[in-house]
């Protein structure tokens, strides 16, 4: 009998330390749920310049080295730039468990909130509907309401110049692409950084390995060690961990990154990536709702508004690279140049885009079609 | 070609293989642990952590060894002595162990191993054996650890079926009542297989962060505990088996990258579930025939009771 309560008790500490551990992921204190009615926001109003307090919900941890990290960095430069207030709540799960986590920041004071993942965007306008004087920023999606804004970036136009620096690179005439899902996202990215190899390169072949994970390191290695392989001297990724960029300096050859600029893992390996800066889109919009002028809006930020850029180019990078990556890169700025302007074939070597015309920011939101030069295949098509 | 593909495929299989043969031993003892991935977990970050700190691989090693051993050791202590039900132990240990990896894990993603570790890891030819054509490749010019992995699945062999002490082990797990009449410390015998089963798992946890991968990612095991608890049953319980089965698995693992070129019309995702489909296909033959060395040891599963014998 007494045994039986012991390992009960055991039992028990075992599950509190686990939810102390999990709450130990979160800067911010647990809530404080007294006195706080539902449906009003402290601190609500709009035109007092100094009561904004920003609450960000990470889907990974802050530092995971890639997407997280790129908008806690914009966080970062947040408070640096206005000097105000930031909470944020890292690892939180998609689906209803968000809705909590916003409700915490908005009891703590919040009363501007950015959700940072796609699976967060029902909750967000859950949320968002029950605190009307809170202001909600969710990325990625395509929700909008009076008080929630969607925003995201452009990141095709920085793949497309990775892709003419792996193009210019690659000695094989192989790149291998390690991809997360067969969605428009990834395939976009993919058929960007492909147009890109093949304005340099012509007879570069981009392979594709999926991986249909997030965020399984070793089987992002696998795939990895699939492509290299297979003769590739060059790795690129839509996958959140550097394990590509390790594989590849482990066999002597190159890769490039994504989401932030961080040659740390993979030294010699590492040429550049495609990345987010958030910075600046988060300074203007909350200082315009510091100002009282703030709109919700719908933003597909671009290299021109610095939201979306490559980072430096390492030494390991081509000669010649940076030349080649700044003239179109200049273009891309003035507004001359669209990643997906035709002629363009598919696989199959059909032309897709005709000459003199370019797809739209909604086409290549539905892309499922892989352009020519992508060596694999679209499942779920 | 076929080389690099099974050279790939071992490497694959290396963590499987430390975690099987982990869990393997845990049941002969007749203690059904499922906190598998949870010491996997344990054992990759501490593993990681250590590294990182005191740039000794070895010491990495055994902190990895000792961190998901302590993780048995609970499990030990509620099913040996308190007779917990194993299952639902062995759950919470699981999670527990995820809960224990995320918290520790949380300053360590994005963090590189310094380049002693990093070199010691780094394939090592063994002299004249990887000389020998193909065979040398795949399975001589391999990392310290996967070496390693041959070892322990040989000793565990002998150990089991050569030794008396291996004798009194199988004993425990079949049948402990005999195995307490015959003088035999049946908690013990639990306790400590118990202990060295969950370090093996901190070892195939640790081969992850460490020398696969390496770098720390939060759940880097990524269910890999769970397709070795499916293991032991693909092995039937013999360590042999343990290691044909885990490069086995490995090779499943990673087959769907390389076979994409030959243009055959196989959905990825039936190879994604076809480690599962086997295992299935493994629980049905071994009930079908009923063979006496196929079975699970009689005692699984059981708290061990003395009054009731």
């Amino acid at each position: 009998m007494s045994k039986k309560v012991i390992s009960s008790v055991v039992a028990l500490v075992m599950m509190l330390s686990l939810v102390l551990a999990g709450c130990g992921g979160s800067q911010a204190p647990a809530a404080k749920t007294e006195g706080t009615s539902t449906d009003k926001a402290p601190a609500a109003s709009t035109n007092a310049k100094t009561d904004v307090k920003v609450g960000f919900i990470y889907v990974g941890p802050a530092n995971d080295g890639g997407w997280s990290q790129a908008h806690d960095e914009g966080r970062k430069y947040l408070e640096e730039k206005l000097g105000v207030k930031t909470l944020y709540r890292e690892n939180v799960p998609e689906g209803p468990e968000c809705e909590k986590a916003i409700t915490d920041l908005i009891d703590q004071g919040c009363n501007v909130i950015f959700t940072t993942s796609y699976g967060f965007m029902d909750p967000t306008e859950k949320v968002a509907k029950q605190y009307p004087n809170v202001k909600f920023f969710h990325c990625s999606g395509n929700k909008m309401a009076e008080n929630m804004s969607n925003y995201f970036g452009k990141i095709n136009e920085p793949r497309y110049l990775s892709g003419i620096v792996a193009g210019m690179k690659t000695k094989a005439n192989k790149i291998g692409y390690v991809a997360a899902y067969e969605t428009p996202e990834v395939i976009s990215g993919i058929n960007a950084f492909t147009l890109g190899v093949q304005s340099v390169n012509p007879n570069a072949k981009v392979i594709v390995k999926w991986t249909h994970t997030w965020i399984d390191a070793a089987k992002e290695k696998d795939a990895a060690i699939a492509a290299l392989d297979e003769g590739c001297d060059v790795l690129a990724q839509h996958n959140d961990s550097p394990a590509p960029q390790i594989a590849a300096e482990q066999r002597g050859v190159w890769a490039i990154g994504y989401d932030i600029y961080n040659p740390q893992a993979a030294p010699k390996a590492y040429m550049t990536a495609p990345v987010f800066r958030w910075g600046p889109y988060y300074v203007e919009q909350v200082k315009a709702i510091m100002d009282g002028t703030w709109k919700a809006s719908s933003y597909l930020g671009t290299m021109k508004d610095g939201v979306v850029d490559l980072g430096p180019l390492t030494s390991v990078a081509p000669e010649g690279a940076k030349e080649k990556v700044e003239a179109v890169k200049s273009k891309m700025l003035d507004g001359s140049f669209n990643v997906f302007s035709g002629p363009i074939k598919d696989q199959s070597g059909a032309v897709k885009v005709e000459a003199g015309k370019a797809l739209t920011d909604q086409d290549v939101l539905s892309m499922m079609w892989f352009v020519q030069g992508v060596e694999g295949k679209i499942e779920s098509k | 070609m076929l080389v690099s593909f099974l050279t790939a495929a071992i490497q694959a299989g290396t963590p499987l293989l430390f975690a099987t043969l982990g869990e393997t031993i845990t049941e002969k003892s007749g203690n059904l642990n499922l906190g598998v991935e949870g010491m996997m977990l344990m054992g990759a970050v501490f593993g990681f952590q250590i590294g990182l700190s005191t740039s000794n691989p070895v010491l990495a090693l055994v902190g990895a060894v000792v961190a998901a051993s302590l993780g048995a050791l609970i499990f030990a202590f509620l099913t040996v002595t308190l007779r917990a039900n194993q299952t639902v132990t062995g759950l919470v240990l699981s999670i527990f162990g995820s809960g224990v990896a995320g918290f520790i894990g949380q300053k360590l993603a994005g963090k590189v191993l310094p380049n002693v570790v990093k070199n010691f890891f780094k394939p090592v030819k063994v002299p004249l054996l990887a000389d020998v054509p193909y065979v040398g490749q795949i399975l001589f010019n391999q990392d310290l650890l996967v070496y390693l992995g041959y070892i322990v699945i040989i000793l565990s062999g002998i150990y089991l079926y050569h030794t008396r002490k291996g004798l009194n082990l199988r004993v425990t797990g079949e049948n402990p009542a005999a195995a307490d009449a015959a003088g035999i410390n049946v908690s013990l015998y639990k306790y400590l297989h118990i202990l060295i089963g969950g370090a093996l798992c901190g070892l195939g946890g640790a081969y992850l962060s460490l020398v696969y991968v390496p770098a720390w990612q939060e759940n880097i095991t990524a269910g890999r505990g769970w397709i070795a608890v499916a293991l032991v049953i693909f092995a039937t319980w013999n360590p042999y088996k343990v290691l044909l089965g885990s490069y086995f698995f490995g090779g499943l693992d990673i087959i769907g990258f390389r076979l994409q070129k030959f243009n055959i019309r196989l959905s990825q995702y039936i190879l994604d579930m076809l480690p599962y489909v086997v295992t299935i296909l493994v629980l049905i033959a071994i009930s079908l025939r009923r063979s006496k060395d196929n079975a699970p040891p009689k005692g699984l599963g059981e708290p061990y009771f003395r009054e009731e014998r």
